[in-house]
């Protein structure tokens, strides 16, 4: 085979006019290969890092979102320099190694069908690619705590901060609604919440199941119905609006079932709690006591709220709720639907 | 089998993928109910007079036993079994909604809050209200369904009626005239652009389906529908 393909005289230069004085030089392809991969990859990755990256999505409205801005933009670097190496590999290939009209067919020499030293150094490098990608990607999961997805009614890691506000995020078809113990247990259609603070969302459902993705705060925690699914952010001083969706397909108006939230500043957040507490105080009072899963049958027909008097604006979640001593409520309309408030 | 005989059989099945295809597309396109439109029926800038009514059954159609909006016509004064109307855009809406079914507690007491309407105020049975308790309400009865706009943030719970009253309204459409019901009388503005604003029942009334929340909550025309406003 390999006589056949040197017969042709494939593995050296073509026939040109230098033809008849002896083989044309070949050039060194690899620093040619090398030059152009590393002018290209470093080009790509700096424009991207620079220009492109501060605007990647979900951009910078919390750590947890800027920790997923920071893992893209990562990723992204490491891969162009594989895709690019790639392409202009593919390129210079068929550019320089191009069959001539009327010419015979290329084929590739021995050294085509098998390199030991090649192929060495692809498997290792492809490997601690994907090894290093995986140790990245493990880190940052644990890193920026959980980069701010559902983490379960049990969460592995709680925020040491003592200033932690807690706001409940229900779920139902189709419309989240959004719940702040810290103001009496109030229950709004709008999410406000302040800049540069710790916060706890309490994502349920009092259906079915739907999806809390709050999409710059890089929040997205699963609704369930009597499940208390926790997400931490701590939100950054970047003030604005953001979206928040359900993604967890869940009926006719799953498409409609959006809105926006607002960060603002702590004075304005402060001020906004109070004056929708006051507002909504004719209809609080007939809600639910509060507690970390919304259980509809809990109504009462005068309706009460948890006791959250003498608790500073930011305790600690856990006296969220927490602290007061338990307390049963029975639904009037089912005898099983019994829970409790801790 | 001859080759003709293979080519008969091939564009046979074409014919009948194609008819299928086209049936379905057909009932699709059928199937979306009517719109009423209210863009003519008063001068331009004066007020939009919209008459709805809920009912318990709707009593006609491909699901019968369902319930549903249903939207009274400007000029006949026919109630159309739709959740289609269109409006004026930056005008004064003043609704009147007849509610014929039963009720119970709302799922979330949340939309027990009137809001989104002029003063953010209902009046039920003619008596100005902002907020009903669906456990309490002033008849008994509980909240039958909800008016709300999600995008326009209005929400008017409506209260539900006494079942065991003879004039209790089993089949729609239902008359405001003779049956048992409640009257929920509101204003809201619609906005200055043109758009379709989606408005539900915010208490789960398919009832024989899980969380109540199949059937007439997920079919157009029904427990949903559109606000349609054209500037």
């Amino acid at each position: 085979m390999s006589d056949d393909i040197e017969s042709q005289g494939w593995t050296r230069a073509p026939a040109g006019p230098t033809a008849g004085t002896g083989a044309r030089r070949e050039p060194h392809h690899f620093r040619r290969l090398f030059a152009m991969w590393f002018v290209v990859s470093l080009a790509g990755d700096l424009v991207w890092w620079f220009v492109v990256g501060p605007h990647v999505p979900p951009g910078t409205m919390t750590t947890q979102a800027r920790g997923a801005q920071f893992d893209f933009n990562v990723l992204f670097l490491a891969s162009w320099v594989v895709v690019s190496g790639v392409c202009i590999y593919l390129g210079y290939a068929f550019y320089q190694w191009r069959a001539s009209r009327g010419g015979p067919d290329p084929v590739g020499g021995p050294a085509a069908s098998s390199n030991v030293r090649v192929q060495t150094i692809w498997i290792t490098t492809t490997t601690l690619i994907v090894i290093a990608a995986f140790i990245f990607g493990t880190v940052q999961l644990i890193l920026p705590q959980g980069a701010g997805g559902g983490e379960g009614p049990d969460p592995i890691w709680k925020p040491t901060s003592d200033k932690v506000l807690p706001i409940q995020v229900i779920a139902q078809q189709w419309k989240f609604t959004y719940r702040y113990p810290t103001f009496g247990g109030m229950e709004t259609s709008t999410l406000v919440i302040p800049a540069d603070t710790w916060i706890a969302f309490h994502v349920t459902s009092i259906d079915v199941i739907h999806d809390f993705w709050a999409y710059q705060l890089g929040v997205k925690a699963d609704a369930n119905p009597d499940v208390d699914d926790v997400a931490y952010v701590h939100t950054s001083g970047q003030l604005g609006s953001f979206t928040v969706r359900c993604d967890e397909l869940c009926g006719i108006w799953h498409g409609a079932m959006f809105d926006y939230g607002k960060v603002v500043t702590k004075t304005q957040f402060m001020a906004w709690g109070s004056r929708t507490e006051r507002a909504n105080a004719d209809n609080t009072k007939y809600l639910p006591p509060f507690a970390w899963t919304y259980v509809p049958t809990a109504n009462t027909t005068t309706g009460v709220t948890a006791d959250t008097s003498g608790q500073a604006p930011y305790s600690r979640i856990e006296k969220y709720g927490a602290t007061p001593a338990k307390k049963t409520v029975t639904s009037p309309k089912t005898t099983s639907s019994t829970f409790t408030t801790t | 089998m001859s080759r003709s005989g293979r080519i008969a059989i091939v564009l046979g099945l074409l014919a009948c993928a194609v008819f299928m295809i086209v049936w379905v597309a057909m009932n699709f396109v059928g199937s979306e109910p009517g719109t009423v439109s209210y863009l003519t029926a008063q001068a331009p800038g004066a007020p939009v007079h919209l008459v709805m009514q809920t009912d318990g059954v709707v009593g006609t159609g491909a699901h019968p036993t369902w319930v549903s909006y249903r939207i009274q016509t400007p000029k006949t004064h026919v109630f159309v079994h739709t959740a289609l109307v269109e409006l004026p855009a930056n005008s004064m809406i003043d609704v009147t909604i007849y509610q014929f079914d039963s009720g119970s507690p709302l799922r979330n007491q949340f939309f027990g809050r009137v809001t989104g309407t002029i003063g953010q105020v209902a009046k039920l049975n003619g008596k100005t209200f902002k907020v009903l308790n669906s456990y309490d309400t002033p008849n008994g009865q509980g909240v039958g369904h909800t008016f709300t706009v999600p995008s326009l943030n209005i929400n008017v719970p409506l209260e539900g009626n006494n079942t065991s009253k003879p004039t209790f309204c089993t089949k729609g459409p239902c008359s405001p005239v003779t049956q048992e019901h409640t009257t929920t009388t509101f204003a809201f503005r619609t906005p200055s652009f043109s758009g379709n604003f989606r408005f539900q029942c915010f208490i789960p009334c398919g009832a024989g389906h899980y969380a109540g929340n199949a059937g007439p909550m997920q079919t157009l025309g029904y427990m949903g529908g559109f606000l349609e406003v054209r500037a």
